[in-house]
């Protein structure tokens, strides 16, 4: 939209570079920005056109590298895309990709979001005194220190970006001591979950380190973000300008993006809620789009009281497919949920009868449900893995909780039946043949007793398996694995199926929506991929992150996913458009757990930092923070009703939380989202319902069974 | 579960992996230095092909398997193996010491959520605590929580099959029953029942004369003191008086004069210095309060043998300063009276032999300190003066004593001399060993050849081993004076036949080629689990060059060390071709030394006392 005319008319584009670039020579700042704003252009472009000789090869070989990581593992018909279209920054999926998704239809869609490097280096051209630069910054911090409690906290935000900005020009520059004397003198003052940003960046002292070098890149394509009251930037704005400080100025006019809002500045602990990501927070405007987050409605399906068999007939498919005259008119009037997504968003496969019996039983199983609450906890049912030698990877339980899979360090995936039923693989050809397809129970019949175990192998991979999915009908099972691919296999032959190839690099996390047929992948590529399971490419792809996607989660709906990812953010993305619709900024470390409630309203997050977040869809707010555990949280699971949480960790603890409480009084008065202005309940503690200490078992997976009996599993690791 | 293990991380970076760490040994690289030099050169170890196709294959490693078990019930966690146990020691430490600020997180937490039985329970006591503020008026006055220790009906069982085991007739059981106590992690709730049976059950037996009994309760109290899970503090006051009385009591059997309660007695003893060591405290006093209950005892002159045997021995056991302070100055008068009950008129048997038991007691552990006490000539009528009766016996124990003493010094020198090495420099993983290992010569660099042959020694030399493998050691070094080549070889015996025999066998060889050489069949076991088998036979032939010869050979030049490489030999480029030379290879042995067959290893064919 707003890239597309730029894109169009190359020559438009060349005049407003030039014109920007004489504002800037003639230090029109004002105007330069206003325009800049209007042409919406990146301030790299910019930089990068007005200084060409800079674009050295080395810099450039190192961007085409990067991108080639990126565009050679999206599909191979791509549309022609527009140069300079990153600018729009995370949904960066092409306009044609906008209409119903038909199963079948590819999306062309091209992820261009690494800018050119030589531009982003040479951004760094201009440069003062380097011996100035300790004594700018110092400047500056002690003119926020110095200043009204009210602004300090807001502007206290600047140190972490000025300080890197500064950093990289000078080791730009090509000033080594001067930069190592700055980082010594200064690192210790940045909060403490940059350290592990900062370590790479000290790592970083000479020009040629920066080529390639990931983490600058991430720092320089995305702008940092910082939220900040107009008083407060007014302030500074006087400051900068009083001590006619342009070497501030120009960093924060041209590396940071800040976000101005009216009204009273924010205290330290909102502000500490929201910051800790790798480019700041969120802005504002990413998290104001609409989510339809209610639940689709629920096919009608009549329990017969007694008798299973006769389900085939009574049944009612969805309003929108075959069956649309059987009278459902009462229940659909009662269900329709107004934040609901209409029912054929995403076109979402037909009810199979096997479905349909398994959603009868699912329907039996909730009526002899527990109802949870603080007074009535869920017991705990731990699988343990023995001998795994720490080489488990991944865990997944069926809904129905009758298997549980394990990926492998060693490559390997395995089922086991957790019910006495044991795993049977269909017959070979020849003896199918011999069955006769007529008789009743020809489905038995065609299972080989022979091959009845309780565990079944599946060897494929050729790296650690880190995810594993099982299809809601549990016919098929996801693997994704650092090979770079996510297999497909069958329950019923227990062989593979297809090999997604896609990603290049490891891929983190797999999980199939609930209603089946797609999935969703994410990795070390940085993007989150969506799948369906007959399409050898996937259908959108979700680019965004600027660091690893390390989950992923389909919504209860199937019409968005989440990703969580080592930049410490989680983000929405609307299957439909591939359009990032919300960003959740607030850890401090790498998301590793992800968790829907149960009515799609909520999402809850966890990561290294130790802490669970809990978040508002709709309002795309931070309702509450779950402190406790004291190492990364590696899974969260919400009752089937929505009541308890439960989280597991790598301290060994399963902890039950008080869900319905945490939602309880939220603050999503008009103020609050306008703003995002959150405050968070003073006294978390008293969500915690209990801790359920294993026996050096860290915790890789939760479930609840549809009877609310928690199943985790985790792999002993003794010391 | 690592997101990021480290082979997959580095691949993915684009930093190069790094290579070359895969080995076993420390450090791949040997060095030798010469001629200005310094050479590092890749040791190329002789490993004898038999040897590999005769060892038995290692395990299998377990296939990973599913277990599941509960590890919550409704809220509450069941105490099973499973689970980790309920409170740590820390906690139970803190239960006892700070019962107000113990933070117990985890009964807070539980209180409003316990089953129905509990929570009744906690909800009263809980009502009563908030009453009694108000009575006393003491503002925020906090009660000590009333703890609650009940039982499951799993505990009450496994208490009830414990004790039974613990005190019945089948001694396999028993052992069982004591391996559960002196491991288990969850007991600690049945502690305050464990501490009762223990002081009830020596109360009831002492007075039945039940030694049997009272012998089984003993090792109770050893099992629940080896248990590393128990705080055992609270429940001190409990034992102690049980532990003491089987010490001193008059009688614990039914016939003094034939069952050996002396035995018990002794155990108690050792139990009661354990007690002091772990417990005392400056606040507790436990030490000197013992100590000052069995000299009371022994100062009294009615005490009868049977006490006065089991005060000396609780004091001796607490060490060598009591021992010195309390026993030494008292022996004269000791021996008067046991004189007068072994020389006088047969007046008891039973007061003779306890006279006679008391003696040897006196005898076994007054000798040491005394060894380490006088200056070596011992004379037996300085004895005499000093300790009276006893002298002339003491005397010649004190003479034995300090023989033991000094071989036990030859040996401790000499694995002094081998805990000074940096073993490190054979296997990557190392047993934490005890003693003191500050290693001046880790420092040394490249002074790999000089471990190796001290690691001869500690192998020869230190009987600690549980079960050395048969090790064989061929030693050559060659002194640079003579241009000669010594050919040391040791050899150990297998285990079993207790002894081990050092039997150096030296060889002058002329040759200037320094030759160092390991040859280990062993290469997948780290010495710390070296006893991995018979018939493992491990080879170490160590061929080094002392810069100074000292003597042309002969066992002599065993225990003296090498001097340290600091100084290094003159070492030409043919150190390298020597590294590879094999020792089969080494010239004839030169004339008037016992001939050792260069790699083969003498074996116990030519064994000499160790020097």
């Amino acid at each position: 939209p707003a890239a597309a005319p730029e894109a169009s008319a190359p020559q438009d584009r060349q005049t407003l570079l030039a014109v920007l670039q004489f504002l800037r020579q003639s230090n029109l700042r004002e105007a330069e920005e206003a325009l800049r704003r209007e042409a919406r252009l990146l301030e790299e472009a910019v930089a990068g056109s007005g200084a060409p000789g800079e674009a050295d090869v080395t810099g450039a070989e190192a961007a085409s590298a990067l991108l080639s990581r990126v565009t050679a593992s999206a599909p191979g018909p791509a549309a022609p895309d527009p140069p300079g279209a990153a600018a729009s920054g995370a949904g960066a999926v092409s306009g044609s990709a906008s209409g119903p998704v038909a199963p079948g239809k590819v999306a062309s869609v091209v992820v261009e979001d690494q800018p050119d490097v030589s531009a982003v280096l040479s951004a760094y051209n201009q440069q003062g005194d380097p011996a100035m630069y300790e004594e700018y910054y110092s400047g500056l911090k002690h003119f926020i220190e110095c200043s009204l409690d009210c602004h300090r906290a807001e502007l206290s935000q600047l140190f972490y970006p000025l300080f890197v900005h500064m950093y990289l020009e000078l080791v730009y520059n090509q000033h080594e001591s001067e930069a190592k004397s700055f980082f010594e003198k200064f690192h210790g003052d940045q909060e403490c979950y940059y350290q592990d940003d900062l370590r790479v960046l000290s790592s970083l002292t000479k020009k040629e380190h920066m080529k390639g070098n990931e983490t600058m890149l991430d720092f320089r394509t995305s702008k940092f973000v910082l939220r900040i009251s107009r008083d407060s930037y007014q302030l500074l704005k006087r400051h900068l300008q009083e001590k006619q400080n342009n070497q501030i100025w120009n960093i924060v006019q041209e590396h940071l993006y800040i976000d101005i809002f009216d009204g009273m500045p924010r205290s330290k602990q909102q502000i500490d809620a929201m910051v800790g990501s790798l480019a700041g927070e969120a802005k504002r405007e990413a998290n104001k789009s609409k989510v339809f987050f209610g639940l689709l409605k629920e096919p009608e399906i009549e329990v017969p009281l007694d008798d299973e068999d006769e389900e085939g007939e009574n049944e009612e498919g969805k309003p929108k497919k075959k069956k649309p005259k059987k009278d459902s008119i009462g229940s659909k009037s009662k269900k329709q949920d107004p934040n609901a997504p209409p029912q054929n968003r995403i076109p979402l496969p037909e009810l199979k009868d096997s479905d349909k019996l398994d959603k009868i039983m699912n329907m039996k199983e909730t009526t002899k449900r527990v109802r949870l609450g603080p007074d009535c906890l869920p017991s705990i049912c731990f699988y343990t893995f023995l001998n795994a030698y720490q080489g488990l990877t991944a865990v997944d339980v069926t809904d129905d909780s009758s298997l549980i899979a394990g990926g492998f360090a060693d490559s390997t995936v395995r089922v086991w039946s957790v019910t006495p039923r044991k795993l049977r693989s269909v017959k070979q050809a020849t003896d199918l043949s011999l069955i006769d397809k007529e008789s009743d129970d020809v489905l038995e019949r065609i299972m080989d007793e022979k091959t009845a175990s309780e565990l079944k192998i599946l060897y494929g991979h050729s790296g650690p398996v880190y995810g594993a999915s099982f299809s809601p009908d549990r016919n098929y099972l996801l693997s994704s694995s650092e090979d770079g691919t996510v297999r497909l296999w069958s329950l019923q032959t227990f062989t593979c199926l297809v090999g997604y190839k896609g990603h290049n690099y490891p891929v983190w996390d797999t999980q199939f929506s609930p209603h089946g047929y797609y999935f969703v992948s994410g990795g070390h590529d940085r993007v989150a991929r969506l799948w369906a399971t007959d399409h050898y490419q996937p259908l959108r792809i979700f680019a965004g992150h600027l660091a690893d996607v390390n989950c992923t989660r389909f919504h209860p709906n199937s019409n968005y996913v989440a990703t969580g990812s080592a930049d410490r953010t989680v983000r929405l993305w609307d299957v439909l458009n591939g359009n990032c619709v919300r960003v959740f900024t607030g850890h401090k470390g790498p998301i590793h757990s992800l968790a829907f409630s149960p009515n799609g309203r909520f999402l809850a997050t966890g990561a290294t930092d130790g802490r669970v977040l809990l978040w508002d869809i709709g309002h795309g707010l931070m309702v509450g923070e779950l402190k406790g555990h004291t190492d990364t949280v590696c899974s969260l699971r919400f009752s089937r009703d929505g009541e308890i949480l439960a989280s597991g960790s790598m301290d060994n603890t399963v902890r039950l939380w008080d869900a319905i409480k945490a939602f309880e009084d939220l603050e999503t008065d008009d103020f609050t989202t306008a703003t995002g202005h959150i405050n968070l309940p003073e006294n978390p503690q008293e969500l915690l319902l209990g801790t359920y200490l294993t026996k050096s078992t860290p915790v890789a997976h939760l479930h609840f069974t549809r009877r609310n009996l928690v199943l985790a599993a985790g792999a002993y690791s003794p010391q | 579960m690592s997101r990021l293990p480290a082979h997959p991380g580095v691949h993915l970076s684009p930093t190069q992996p790094l290579y070359g760490f895969h080995a076993q040994e420390f450090i791949p690289f040997r060095f030798a230095s010469g001629g200005g030099r310094e050479l590092y050169f890749y040791e190329e170890k002789e490993v004898d092909l038999s040897d590999i196709i005769n060892t038995p294959l290692p395990r299998v490693p377990l296939d990973v398997c599913l277990k599941a078990h509960w590890l919550s019930i409704e809220g509450c966690q069941p105490a099973i193996p499973e689970n980790p146990p309920p409170a740590p020691k820390e906690q139970q430490k803190a239960e006892a010491t700070e019962p107000l600020k113990s933070a117990k997180p985890g009964q807070e937490d539980d209180g409003p959520l316990k089953g129905k039985g509990q929570g009744a329970a906690s909800a009263d006591s809980k009502g009563k605590e908030k009453k009694a503020p108000p009575l006393l008026e003491g503002g925020p006055l906090r009660l000590k929580p009333r703890s609650i220790h009940e039982l499951s009906v799993e505990q009450q069982l496994y208490y009830k099959e414990i004790t039974e085991a613990c005190v019945g007739s089948c001694e396999a059981k028993r052992a069982e029953a004591l391996q559960s106590i002196a491991t288990d992690p969850g007991l600690y709730q049945m502690l305050p029942r464990f501490s009762t049976f223990i002081s009830e059950g020596v109360r009831v037996n002492v007075v039945q004369n039940n030694l049997a009994l009272l012998i089984y309760l003993m090792r109770m109290v050893k099992a629940l003191m080896d248990n590393p899970t128990l705080y055992l503090e609270k429940y001190v006051h409990e034992l102690i008086p049980a532990v003491m009385t089987c010490i001193v009591s008059r009688q614990l059997c039914l016939r003094p004069d034939v069952d050996n309660h002396w035995a018990l007695r002794d155990f108690a003893a050792r139990l009661v210095a354990q007690i002091c060591k772990h417990f005392s405290t400056t606040t507790n006093n436990i030490q000197s309060r013992i100590t000052k209950t069995f000299t009371k005892s022994w100062v009294d002159e009615k005490t009868p043998w049977t006490t006065r045997y089991g005060s000396i021995a609780g004091l001796a056991e607490l060490g060598h300063d009591v021992i010195k302070t309390l026993i030494l100055p008292r022996l004269q008068q000791e021996g008067e009276r046991i004189r007068s009950i072994l020389d006088g008129p047969v007046l008891s048997n039973i007061d003779r032999i306890g006279a006679d038991h008391v003696q040897s007691l006196l005898l076994k552990h007054c000798a040491p300190v005394l060894a380490k006490l006088r200056p070596p000539p011992d004379n037996q009528d300085a004895y005499r003066t000093e300790f009276g009766s006893l002298g002339p016996l003491l005397c010649s124990h004190v003479v034995k004593a300090r023989a033991q003493a000094a071989l036990q010094a030859q040996q401790v020198n000499r694995t002094t001399l081998t805990i000074t090495q940096p073993r490190p420099t054979l296997t990557l993983s190392q047993a934490p060993q005890p003693g003191p290992r500050t290693s001046g010569l880790l420092k040394v660099p490249g002074s790999i050849a000089l471990p190796v042959q001290t690691l001869v020694s500690a192998r020869a030399a230190a009987p600690p081993q549980p079960s050395p493998p048969p090790t064989k050691f061929i030693v050559m070094s060659s002194s640079g004076a003579a241009s000669t080549q010594q050919v040391l070889s040791l050899s150990t015996s297998a285990p079993g036949s207790g002894s081990t025999t050092t039997s150096p066998v030296t060889t002058t060889v002329p040759s200037v080629q320094p030759i160092v050489k390991l040859v280990s069949t062993a290469t997948a076991a780290p010495p710390s689990t070296a006893p991995a088998g018979p018939g493992n036979v491990q080879k170490y032939i160590v061929v080094s060059l002392p810069p100074t010869g000292e003597g042309k050979g002969g066992p002599t030049s065993h225990p003296s060390p090498v001097p340290p490489a600091s100084s290094p030999s003159p070492l030409g480029g043919s150190a390298l071709c020597g590294g590879k030379q094999d020792t089969g290879e080494s010239p004839p042995p030169a004339p008037g030394t016992p001939k050792a067959n260069g790699s083969q290893p003498p074996g116990p064919g030519s064994p000499q006392p160790a020097p």
